[in-house]
């Protein structure tokens, strides 16, 4: 495969390969009942339950 | 030992008194590592946190901050008055590499590296892999820095922007950087949470892609394996390309992708608010992860590049306004319903600045990137001023929250030592920033017209040295940005090393939240 040919895959498959890659990416965070999961996801850190360190 | 060797088998004179360094350093290391009293026993709690090097890390920021500010008021200075040039050591030349290392991978790195350690932990709620390996990750990340930092002032270079320790400093930050993401990923692998929490993806894709840009950029031959020379498996085009397709993405995931793991860690815990919507926080990841990697060639407009390629850099650095844009969207709403704490807390004032910074360089970013735009700013100062509207504002003060946040308690204390301080080090800092890039604004742009004036006859009406000297006045007043800025950087400085001491200042409150007023 050349560089001509590669360059030409490249910004065809490659680019649409990446662009529903992302899409789909995209459909997966808005899917059905996802709300409720980031909900819970954003409160990670807030829910530590001792602030603490390793107490020397 | 084997630095020793090398230093006697050394082919030139820089080489040698590098290895010297090394052997110097590691020397110094090992005896301190002697002298440390042995762990109890028992100690090692495997539920607790491992902070060590969190707490060493937060230091060593602070410390790197103030050396990476200092040597960027000395570049500064020497810009203004060329006498300032000391060489063969403290030459511009020498220094501006210095600085840019200093701030970016000493104050940048290190940062990144500690409050990585901190976030993965909590929101893990799983104690570092590895054991050790921690240590050798911090310690072996400042023996990098420590190389560098040296071998730039022995003129050792390889000439590459934000890459230039030569080929074996090279090897030995690729061994540390490994040794990082087994850590990273090894944590997030026995987290006790399911979910990993967006900031661990921010920080999973700054290490892997750093990774990544490290190796291909500094595919080399050395000379010798005794020389500190080496050459660039690339040449021409495809070596710039690669040049500042590393140099490019060294802003995105270095100075923005890990930085956003530490706002999306940090501005919610001040704020003690969840990240909201956390599903922009998902979007704005994968797009930036998309979309930054492409935009390199936008550095060379106007060159031997190809067409296709400049172009294609235009269309990605402008299509990154939105992810970008997203960021700041999203750690602004999470304060919805707490922007009376900008009043009262002087930490979420700089998180909120930062992010302000970030929304405003990441605009100015892709403006600068349209090629008609580019024709006048290219190589002038607009593009400092650019760089360090993003440096200094948005990840020197993100930064600066996350020290201030964590300092108190990690060495649990009730307090910092003086809220007020850390209000005169936003004031400071803020000045500095705003002198600095309206400064550079304007220097640039005039720089950008002179150069391109052309008279009726077709002919320059300003020789490059006319254009020099007018600048003189700005580059003194950019000292001036600068020099607020360290003192900003000195006064955190004595906070922090008074929190750590244990002592409270006594002073006023700042003032209280604002009582609610029933509508008329």
């Amino acid at each position: 495969m050349d560089y001509d040919n590669l360059r030409h895959f490249a910004d065809s498959w490659g680019l649409v390969y990446l662009l529903v890659l992302f899409l789909s990416v995209v459909v997966f965070i808005f899917r059905p009942g996802a709300k409720q999961q980031a909900i819970d996801a954003a409160q990670i850190p807030l829910r530590e339950l001792d602030e603490g360190t390793d107490q020397e | 030992m084997g630095a020793f060797v090398f230093s006697g088998l050394a082919v030139d004179d820089a080489f040698r008194i590098h290895m010297g360094i090394l052997t110097f350093i590691l020397g110094l290391g090992t005896i301190i590592a002697i002298r440390l009293p042995q762990p109890v026993a028992g100690a090692d709690d495997k539920s607790g946190y491992m902070d060590g090097p969190v707490r060493v890390g937060s230091i060593l920021t602070v410390f790197w901050g103030i050396i990476g500010f200092t040597v960027g008021l000395v570049a500064a200075l020497q810009l203004a008055w060329p006498e300032l040039n000391f060489g063969p050591w403290f030459n511009f030349g020498r220094i501006r590499p210095l600085h840019t290392s200093a701030v970016i991978f000493a104050f940048g790195g290190t940062a990144l590296i500690t409050t990585s350690f901190y976030v993965v932990q909590r929101t893990t709620r799983a104690r570092l892999f590895g054991g050790d390996l921690a240590w050798f990750v911090f310690w072996g990340y400042q023996l990098f820095i420590a190389m560098a930092a040296t071998g730039y002032l022995l003129g050792i270079t390889q000439s590459r922007e934000y890459a230039e320790p030569e080929w074996y400093v090279d090897i030995w930050l690729t061994i540390v950087w490994v040794a990082y993401l087994v850590l990273f990923m090894g944590t997030l692998l026995k987290r006790k949470e399911p979910h990993i929490y967006v900031a661990n993806w921010f920080y999973l894709a700054f290490i892997v892609t750093v990774a990544l840009l490290h190796v291909v950029n500094n595919l080399a031959v050395p000379v010798s394996p005794f020389g500190a020379r080496s050459y660039s498996l690339f040449s021409g085009v495809q070596d710039a390309m690669t040049q500042w397709w590393y140099g490019h993405n060294a802003v995105g995931f270095f100075l923005t992708a890990g930085f956003l793991g530490m706002m999306y860690y940090y501005l919610p815990k001040q704020a003690g608010r969840p990240v909201y919507p956390y599903r922009l926080s998902i979007i704005h990841f994968w797009a930036l992860i998309f979309l930054y990697i492409w935009a390199g060639p936008h550095h060379l407009y106007y060159t031997a590049l190809p067409d296709w390629a400049q172009t294609l850099g235009m269309v990605f650095s402008i299509m990154l306004w939105m992810p970008s844009w997203g960021g700041m969207i999203n750690g602004l709403m999470t304060l919805r319903g707490a922007w009376d704490k900008m009043r009262t807390d002087p930490i979420i004032r700089m998180m909120v600045l930062a992010v302000a910074f970030y929304g405003m360089s990441t605009f100015e970013g892709p403006v600068m990137s349209i090629k008609s735009v580019n024709a006048l700013s290219h190589y002038t100062d607009w593009t400092i001023g650019h760089v360090h509207s993003g440096a200094l504002g948005w990840v020197g003060m993100i930064s600066f929250g996350a020290i201030y946040f964590m300092v108190p308690r990690l060495w649990n204390r009730e307090r910092l030592y003086s809220l007020r301080m850390v209000n005169w080090h936003f004031w400071l800092a803020t000045l500095g920033i705003v002198v600095y890039a309206s400064v550079m604004w304007v220097s640039g742009v005039m720089q950008g017209l002179m150069w391109r004036e052309y008279d009726s006859q077709g002919f320059l009406v300003y020789s490059f040295a006319e254009s020099v000297a007018a600048l003189h006045p700005y580059y003194v007043m950019r000292a001036a940005g600068g020099l607020l800025y360290l003192a900003g950087g000195v006064v955190m400085a004595v906070n922090i090393g008074m929190t750590i001491a244990g002592r409270v200042r006594t002073e006023k409150p700042m003032p209280a939240p604002a009582q609610l007023q029933p509508a008329e």
